[in-house]
């Protein structure tokens, strides 16, 4: 398919459109800034945890914010880029029955957790009450190598994108150059979504 | 029978099998999956009463902690 990508034509075809973002750590902060970056003007952003130190690794957050609640100071991380998007922050703790409620009325949803629990808790969810939802998974984003094994793996309405393999721990810290590729990689189906839509 | 698991065909000595025998012979204990077979995402409550067969192709996707 080929597609005018002059970038005006881009933001008027999305800027209607609504993009859910589930967690706002590593994967979700640096796939939203992208989003807001590209044209990306309604976002849903859900978030229990606040800011830590150890967040400034990789995650679109600062010094002064440590301590406030990931989802507001994302939230205005995000107006600074674009002051005219609209940003709904729920600071809750997502389950299986909140995301559907959350998250039913976007154009596509992506998956922005840390826990491997609550990915398989997304993709169930979405399968069974969000079929028509595009979910965008990260799988296998933790340390620094098998960047060249990163891969998208797609199935009913469902795009993977990650090594599959490398679980972060102690010694596997989630940095932030290899989040931030498949955070992109993630934003970049969000738009090849709505742009084909 | 012949079945493809993860892309690579494999022998099992069996006819017919269940998904729950399956990555009970696979050893796959690892609690967060998402199985398909035939590229349909079977339900965990199905494992027991899903049968593979002879050809089918079978997806065992393990989910990795990290975001």
């Amino acid at each position: 398919m080929t597609l005018c990508l002059n970038f005006n034509f881009i933001k008027e075809k999305i800027k209607n459109r609504i993009v859910g973002i589930a967690g706002c750590g590593g994967i979700g902060s640096n796939c939203a800034a992208s989003l807001v970056r590209s044209g990306i003007q309604n976002l849903i952003i859900a978030d229990f945890d606040l800011v830590s130190e150890d967040n400034l690794n990789r995650q679109f957050y600062f010094y002064n914010q440590i301590g406030q609640k990931k989802v507001f100071a994302l939230k205005e991380n995000l107006l600074k880029i674009n002051p005219y998007c609209n940003i709904v922050a729920y600071d809750i703790f997502l389950n299986f029955e909140n995301i559907v409620e959350i998250f039913k009325n976007v154009d596509v949803l992506v998956e922005a957790f840390d826990e491997s629990f609550m990915k398989k808790t997304i993709i169930e969810a979405k399968i069974q009450h969000l079929p028509n939802v595009p979910l965008i998974v990260a799988n296998g984003v933790a340390g620094l190598f098998k960047i060249n094994e990163i891969k998208e793996i797609s199935f009913d309405n469902i795009f993977i994108f990650g090594d599959g393999i490398s679980e972060v721990n102690e010694n596997n810290p989630c940095l932030a150059p290899k989040v931030s590729i498949i955070a992109n990689m993630q934003a970049n189906k969000v738009l090849e979504l709505l742009l084909n839509k | 029978m012949k079945i493809t698991i993860n892309g690579i065909p494999e022998l099992i000595n069996e006819e017919k099998i269940t998904v729950s025998d399956l990555l009970k012979i696979k050893k796959f204990t690892f609690k967060m999956i998402i199985v398909r077979i035939n590229g349909k995402v079977i339900n965990k409550e199905d494992y027991d009463k899903t049968y593979i067969s002879e050809g089918d192709d079978v997806q065992v996707i393990h989910l990795i902690s990290g975001g």
